[in-house]
């Protein structure tokens, strides 16, 4: 992934860091609360949400099955509709067609919507390194590209930084990318926007070249969706003369009638509006409309290694509707830089150690970046099972085991760094495999619960100072399950 | 190898647990979603439009089909107007009482020549009453992509009831997928600066929509 992320410490170490900055985790959990209530009442409103969320897995997973398949229909339809696909193993791959094709155009600079994909293979890099300025035209990627900053979060990249820090950014950089900030700019938001719209604007307009990723690719249709909000994605799609669209193999989807489903949870999962502002679709060129040449880069980059574990392959669903950040604890505590990934949050900590491989000691550690809450799953559009995922991942750090690696089959090796938590899993699955044994256990817990550390103690401090122990529940379940049930389960 | 027989051969290594008669599509995909939310009548359907049009922020007009000159022209003067763009195949009528200059569409007009332009008038190919939503496809009187963007204010006429649907899998079967299309819920927005919602970024910073009725 992008070069940026490299040294990056490992996440406890890292969550440690922020979780010490107050401004931080103010500014956090602010808005992570804040999105968390409006979806909640967004969902509320749609009464067949159980209906659609399962729709949408299966979709989903159906497109994985044969993902095969769906590609080579989409690359039929794409080409048939006049665009050209090109396929990309990896990053390193898809930066160098991405150049290339840039080059081609013999322009030296390119407008960007925000796109997951192209910062995960860290394309901005890339073509800075071969001459080419690429400007971030989203609002906050425009705030993150300004400060030489991060993104933290999927939706809302900039959600750290405050106003007054946004305000000073804009004063002390724009200028040395364009048009300067107004000498007397406040911290209102409406006056930052109006900056960054007057700064913006003149790009849009003088740009040839554009850089998007999707949402949505149809397969039937060859159809590209892009949801936004700003409108900096439609000018990106549609004003230059040429349009690059670097998109996961992992979004397509089999037909037209499927984006019924998306465009409903999508929404509404991610900004809680029954309906982003923009969405544009299209469907390889039109004349006289829009960019007169497209290019489809379909990236790889880990995709087909996660595709190739039977459990972890459900994190391919996601939507990147980011529901799942705002309602996580370590989320809100950490922040998403910590993860050492552009996916930050709880999607982040079960795909970034499938695509990247849990070789790195983050990669290892973020399958421990979790309280195993469930909140995740509970409000993920696609019903990805994030918990289980993690515990899967949890397993194979600790223990090893055969993984795919760049299409190939390797044994991994036991996690050195990790013997503690080796020993917590084997103390689990001992535990786990003596009911009687984990029933003594969870009433002790219980019992004992005013005398519980905050923390944790030896090598499980360093990550449980970063946030509040789960309080132990007053009553364990099994007694609460034997006292309501009048003991139908007969204590088995 | 090429890059495309690489990856597509890690797919297939990848999938070598899906059996080769897994379930098909159609019965994979369970389908038991409502096609709309909530029974209304016709006249429901448009007033849950025009209130969600509003709820995001578009300014709602209604008026009837022999109105709708005098209210354009209205609207445009109230702007103060000077200029308006005209995509091809919009109704001249609609304009026959306006004062302000038109400027035809034209695919060779420079991006900078629509951003001088003080407002647009188009039509749309169907608007989504459950999501405020109004979806253009580039068909008549709706002109490129480009001029309901550039422009900082947009006048969008929607016949009633006709161009109207509940729902947004009703809209999509109405769409034809080989044109170029745009959603649009109330004017562009963003929330990044501590979630603040602000209109108007990129796209028309004001978005007006009339909802015309009858021929
Ligand atoms: S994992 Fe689910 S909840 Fe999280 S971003 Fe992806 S789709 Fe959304």
């Amino acid at each position: 992934m992008s070069g940026t992320y490299l040294g990056m410490p490992a996440f406890p170490a890292a969550a440690r860091a922020a979780v010490r900055n107050p401004t931080l985790r103010g500014n956090l959990r602010h808005a992570t609360h804040t999105i968390r209530a409006k979806r909640a009442r967004a969902v509320a409103e749609v009464e067949d949400w159980a209906e659609l969320r399962e729709a949408g897995k299966r979709i989903k997973d159906h497109t994985l099955r044969h993902l095969d398949t769906y590609l080579e229909r989409l690359e039929e339809s794409v080409t048939a509709a006049g665009g050209v696909v090109h396929w990309a193993a990896d990053a390193e791959e898809a930066n160098r067609i991405v150049t290339s094709l840039v080059r081609a155009t013999g322009e030296t600079e390119v407008v960007k919507v925000k796109s997951m994909a192209t910062q995960e293979i860290g394309l901005n890099e890339a073509l800075e390194a071969a001459g080419v300025r690429a400007y971030e035209t989203d609002l906050a990627e425009l705030i993150v590209q300004l400060g030489d900053d991060r993104p933290s979060h999927i939706l809302v990249p900039a959600i750290h930084r405050n106003r007054g820090e946004i305000r000073d950014l804009f004063r002390a950089e724009m200028a040395a990318w364009g048009r300067p900030a107004p000498e007397d700019l406040t911290d209102g938001p409406a006056e930052l926007a109006e900056a960054a719209r007057l700064h913006l604007r003149e790009k849009f307009l003088r740009a040839k070249v554009g850089i998007s990723g999707a949402n949505f690719m149809v397969a039937e249709t060859g159809t590209l969706v892009v949801v936004e909000s700003e409108g900096n994605g439609r000018m990106c799609l549609t004003l230059p003369e040429t349009l690059i669209s670097v998109v996961g193999i992992e979004k397509v989807v089999p037909a037209w009638r499927d984006l019924e489903v998306f465009l409903q949870t999508l929404p509404r999962s991610s900004t809680a509006e029954r309906m982003n502002p923009y969405t544009s679709m299209w469907t390889g060129t039109t004349d006289g409309d829009g960019p007169s040449t497209f290019h489809l880069v379909l990236l790889d980059n880990g995709r087909t290694d996660t595709l190739a574990d039977e459990v972890g392959r459900q994190a391919l669903r996601c939507i990147r509707c980011s529901a799942c950040l705002n309602v996580c604890p370590v989320y809100e505590r950490a922040g998403g830089h910590a993860y050492g990934s552009v996916y930050p949050g709880p999607i982040g900590a079960i795909l970034s150690p499938q695509l990247r491989g849990t070789g790195s000691e983050i990669d290892a550690s973020l399958p421990y970046a979790s309280s195993l809450c469930g909140a995740c799953y509970e409000v993920c559009p696609v019903a990805i099972d994030i918990p289980e995922v993690l515990v899967h991942l949890r397993e194979r750090v600790v223990q090893g085991g055969p993984v795919t690696r760049a299409g190939n089959k390797v044994v991994l090796r036991p996690a050195k760094g990790h013997a503690a938590e080796r020993a917590a899993m084997r103390a689990a699955r001992w535990a786990f495999g003596r009911p009687g044994a984990l029933r003594t256990g969870q009433r002790l817990a219980s019992r004992t619960r005013r005398f519980h550390p905050r923390t944790l103690p030896g090598p499980g401090r360093a990550w449980s100072e970063t946030r509040e122990l789960p309080p132990v529940p007053p009553e364990p379940f099994r007694d609460w399950w034997q006292r309501t049930h009048g003991g139908e389960a007969g204590g088995k | 190898m090429s890059s495309r027989e690489r990856i597509l051969g890690r797919v297939r290594r990848a999938l070598a647990d899906v059996p080769g008669d897994d379930t098909p599509y159609e019965e994979a995909v369970v389908r038991d979603y409502l096609r709309e939310h909530g029974g209304r009548t016709v006249d429901e359907t448009v007033d849950l439009l025009a209130g969600n049009l509003a709820d995001y922020r578009a300014l709602v007009h209604r008026c009837a089909a022999g109105e709708l000159p005098s209210l354009i022209a209205g609207l445009l003067s109230a702007r103060g107007a000077r200029t308006v763009l005209v995509p091809p195949g919009l109704d001249q009528g609609w304009l026959a009482a306006a004062a302000a200059e038109r400027v035809p569409d034209r695919p060779e007009a420079d991006p900078h020549e629509l951003d001088r332009v003080d407002s647009v008038v188009t039509a749309c190919a169907v608007a989504i009453a459950e999501t405020g939503t109004i979806v253009l496809d580039g068909g008549p009187g709706q002109g490129r992509r480009r001029i309901t963007l550039v422009p900082d204010h947009h006048i969008c006429v929607v016949r009633v009831p006709d161009q109207v649907v509940s729902s947004v899998p009703q809209a999509l079967s109405r769409l034809d997928p080989a044109r170029p299309s745009t959603w649009i819920s109330g004017p562009s927005a963003t929330s990044d600066i501590e979630l603040d919602r602000v209109e108007g970024v990129h796209g028309p910073r004001t978005m007006e929509v009339v909802l015309v009725s009858g021929r």
